[in-house]
């Protein structure tokens, strides 16, 4: 058997402590383990878990500061400058003759060789980008929007003029294309004659139908202050002005929202006459 | 005893005991800081704790799914497979909630604590040579750090992360000549793309993590091959590193840490709300909340985003939309900058010596104002971001407030560095230990001029050769040997970390730690000085304690002998063992 020196007598009061710790930790272990089992409930399981592990905390921490010589200790640092013979040694070996970093030759043909295995690898990753449908940029200008395309409310019902009421944003969709994340428009009826630019996309008897998608970063700019018949997004408060045309007026978007022009079918329903009057949503390089 | 001889039969076959024995008597230098990082640690193997149990029940797919469960106002509702599973774990699995919710904390506290370490090191000068590369691999972390923290929010496919989501692909096409394919080449497709959410989970659960773990194991290897830096201090010198050891005191300590971190996040994770998903409702390319702040590390982008004047310009036709500059250039120069600094900072001071002291803050108080004019700029950024709530609360119009941080985004960081200069440059000159001792003579010192920088040598500090009464003391203790350093006079004494078995490795040791001191052979060990609490409580007790201590190492000895095989030293117990 081995002879240790005897554990030298803690402290007054400090096991005491610790094991006080201890037990409370396992206190609240069991206490997560009975509230998972009664049902669950997030704040007792959340309180329960937190005792258990402060509880441990605790006692370890007191374990480590009152029964343990802390502070005091040297280590030597042997610094990070190997001696010079060292060095030299090492480089020695690897410019050897026989090393393969002299075979420059050799050493040339590899790196091609692995060049090409490089760029080659690098193929797969085109099919990230989708196959079947447009390249980016066109998809990115195309919306599902284009003439003849009837206007859905978000119940997926056809719109009519008279279900767009004064003073309410209605939001409206292309038939067929209703998920599409570029396509959400909104519908709004202004007065006529408070337009201080007439809209681009033009309107009928002061309905306008203009893109939700806000050109700073995309956000649907949902909130609508009829009052002033300004649009605000959320996400960053630019704010447009559709009694001109949708002009920014204020924040950080630079560039009008795009109109959509809009027809009345035969049907009674309201259709698009054709796309947006621009790209939707953020400013892209070839968006021009 | 069953420990005992499994750590043999390992020993036997391994030799572990040589590295062990100097692993184990490791010291790390005492500082509440240097704990900083251990936090971030202990965060992410909370992340990737929670992260699993997480993803036995997260569904990454953006199919069609209806909700059934307990939470009414969406039951029966057909969502995206990733929102609905996201309900369910939050309302219908037991604990689930406490899980997600302490995920989502861990991950706020993660980054919150790399931050804070960075800060440290930077104020400290710690990534000096040769610790520059330890740098680069942090700051890595940091941006991996932001970016996991990001794909995990944006997962459960909510109103909230749709539109966050929504913002960076914006950021991402702003890219001139590339940004379209680029976003076109992450998402699949146009966005909201199916394969947007499968991608970003395995990003999240397996890339970047695996990443990480890696990244982690560098770091910590690398501090363990270089050393902690330590603060200058009493028997400190740029040859040694003055603390504690790894074991028993690191041991201890660092795993109460760690429990400390996990019964903090489990209590948040119980008690705080957060990204209460089943509030947001689930992502609709037409709908948005109000108000929409993203979680505060990526703030600094949306308040940037924000505050940026509606400027773009076109090249040859083409558009360079807003979101480019406070997207992409501003978070480009911000991490180009922070990966560039150690060298940036070389090059301007021209010191290139290895560096294991710490600088106080107030030592270079250049570095201290770049310092806090960058940590004013981010902080002004991230109220930014919330300044319709803070117009709100504020009863201002939100444009007024958004000039008025315009000017303040440039104004308040000047200010800010100027100061911080300024008051490192008096406590530098003065000597006041506080801030608070500063004296107005301080700090017109302060603003003279320096009057003539000790010139930069390319030799390593050694120690001040003036004190007389530094001396290193060796002994043998029974088979091996012992040193410690002692300055008399300053009333201080630090024992090596380990024994060693000869005189020769005490002095080689001795001398690498404290070069050009005196060493002396004393016959015996001092007597041993118990730390300073333990032996108050001692003398408190008196010699009771004291006398049963003994008496019970008398009584286990004599038990010990009378069953041993006669045998009392290691070589003894050796010989008998085989």
């Amino acid at each position: 058997m081995r002879r240790r020196a005897p554990v030298p007598a803690a402290p007054p009061g400090v096991n005491r402590r610790i094991i006080l710790s201890f037990l409370t930790s396992a206190a609240g272990a069991i206490g997560f383990a009975v509230t998972y089992g009664l049902g669950g409930q997030t704040q007792w399981e959340g309180v329960c878990l937190a005792v258990a592990f402060a509880g441990l905390a605790t006692g370890l921490a007191i374990w480590g500061r009152r029964l343990v010589p802390a502070g005091g200790y040297v280590e030597e640092h042997e610094g990070f400058t190997p001696p010079p013979a060292e060095q030299a040694l090492t480089a020695a070996v690897l410019t050897a003759p026989d090393s393969p970093i002299r075979r420059r030759g050799l050493l040339a043909a590899l790196g091609l060789a692995l060049t090409a295995l490089g760029v080659a690898a690098l193929f797969p990753l085109r099919s990230l980008l989708p196959w079947d449908r447009n390249r980016p940029v066109p998809a990115r200008r195309d919306t599902p929007w284009g003439p003849g395309v009837r206007l859905l409310t978000a119940d997926g019902k056809p719109l009519r003029p008279e279900d767009v009421p004064a003073g309410t944003m209605v939001g409206v969709f292309p038939e067929g294309g209703t998920g599409a994340g570029d396509a959400p428009a909104f519908a709004v009826r202004m007065q006529p004659e408070r337009f201080t630019r007439p809209p681009s996309a033009g309107h009928l008897a002061g309905l306008v139908v203009y893109s939700l998608l806000c050109t700073h970063a995309g956000c649907p700019v949902r909130l609508y202050l009829k009052g002033t018949g300004r649009v605000l997004c959320p996400c960053h408060q630019s704010s447009f002005d559709l009694l001109a045309d949708a002009a920014p007026v204020a924040g950080p978007a630079a560039r009008p929202l795009p109109g959509l022009p809009i027809e009345l079918g035969p049907d009674g329903y309201l259709r698009a006459g054709g796309d947006f009057t621009a790209p939707p949503g953020a400013g892209f390089w070839s968006r021009r | 005893m069953i420990v005992d001889r499994l750590a043999r039969a390992f020993d036997d076959r391994l030799r572990l005991s040589p590295l062990t024995r100097r692993a184990l008597a490791k010291v790390f230098p005492d500082h509440w800081s240097f704990m900083l990082g251990e936090i971030a640690l202990y965060s992410f193997v909370a992340l990737i704790l929670t992260g699993v149990y997480l993803t036995l029940f997260f569904d990454a797919s953006s199919a069609d799914r209806v909700y059934h469960g307990s939470y009414a106002p969406l039951d029966g509702t057909t969502t995206s497979a990733a929102y609905a599973s996201t309900v369910r774990l939050s309302w219908d699995v037991r604990a689930g909630l406490l899980i997600r919710q302490t995920h989502h904390w861990a991950a706020v506290v993660f980054v919150a604590a790399i931050l804070v370490h960075l800060v440290r090191i930077f104020f400290t000068g710690a990534f000096r040579k040769p610790r520059e590369l330890n740098w680069l691999v942090g700051v890595t972390m940091l941006t991996l750090a932001l970016a996991n923290g990001f794909t995990g929010y944006s997962m459960p496919d909510d109103l909230l992360s749709g539109l966050g989501l929504r913002i960076i692909v914006s950021v991402v096409e702003s890219i001139p000549l590339v940004g379209s394919w680029l976003a076109a080449l992450g998402l699949g497709g146009e966005f909201p793309s199916d394969e947007m959410i499968p991608r970003m989970f395995v990003t999240h659960v397996l890339l970047v993590p695996a990443v990480l773990v890696a990244l982690v194991s560098v770091h910590l290897a690398m501090i363990v091959r270089q050393k902690h830096s330590q603060f200058p201090g009493p028997g400190r010198t740029e040859h040694n590193v003055v603390g504690s050891r790894l074991y028993p005191s690191y041991t201890l300590r660092s795993l109460a840490l760690f429990l400390w971190v996990l019964a903090v996040l489990f209590a948040l994770g119980g008690l705080v709300q957060i990204n209460p998903v089943w509030l947001y409702g689930p992502f609709a390319p037409d709908q948005s909340t109000s108000p929409a702040q993203p979680d505060w590390y990526v703030a600094w982008g949306d308040g940037a985003l924000r505050l940026f004047p509606p400027w773009e310009f076109h090249i040859a036709g083409h558009l360079v939309p807003a979101p480019f500059f406070p997207g992409v250039v501003l978070g480009g120069v911000t991490f180009l900058a922070l990966y560039a600094w150690p060298f940036l900072e070389r090059w301007c001071s021209g010191d290139h010596r290895p560096h294991q002291l710490l600088d106080r803050p107030r030592d270079h108080p250049v570095r201290i104002g770049v310092g806090v004019m960058a940590l004013t700029f981010f902080g002004v950024l991230v109220v930014a971001a919330g300044d319709d709530i803070l117009a709100r609360l504020l009863r201002v119009p939100v444009y007024d407030l958004l000039n008025v941080l315009r000017v303040l985004v440039f104004v308040l960081p000047v200010l800010a560095g100027a100061s911080a200069f300024l008051l490192a440059r008096s406590l530098r000159r003065g000597d006041a230990a506080r801030l608070g001792e500063l004296t107005r003579s301080d700090l017109r010192a302060g603003r003279r001029p320096a009057p003539a920088a000790r010139a930069a040598t390319d030799e390593p500090e050694l120690p001040a050769p003036d004190r007389p009464g530094e001396r290193i003391e060796l002994w043998p203790e029974g088979e091996v040997w012992r040193w410690r350093y002692r300055d008399e006079p300053a009333g201080v004494a630090i024992l090596s970390n380990r024994v060693v078995l000869t005189e020769q490795e005490a002095t080689e040791a001795a001398r690498l730690a404290y070069p050009g001191v005196d060493h002396v052979t004393v016959p015996g060990p001092p007597p041993p000085a118990p730390p300073g609490r333990v032996r108050a409580a001692v003398r408190r007790w008196g010699n009771a304690a004291l006398g049963v201590a003994v008496l019970a190492g008398a009584l286990r000895q004599r038990r010990a002998s009378r069953r041993g095989k006669g045998g009392n030293g290691p070589a003894g117990r050796r010989g008998g063992e085989r």
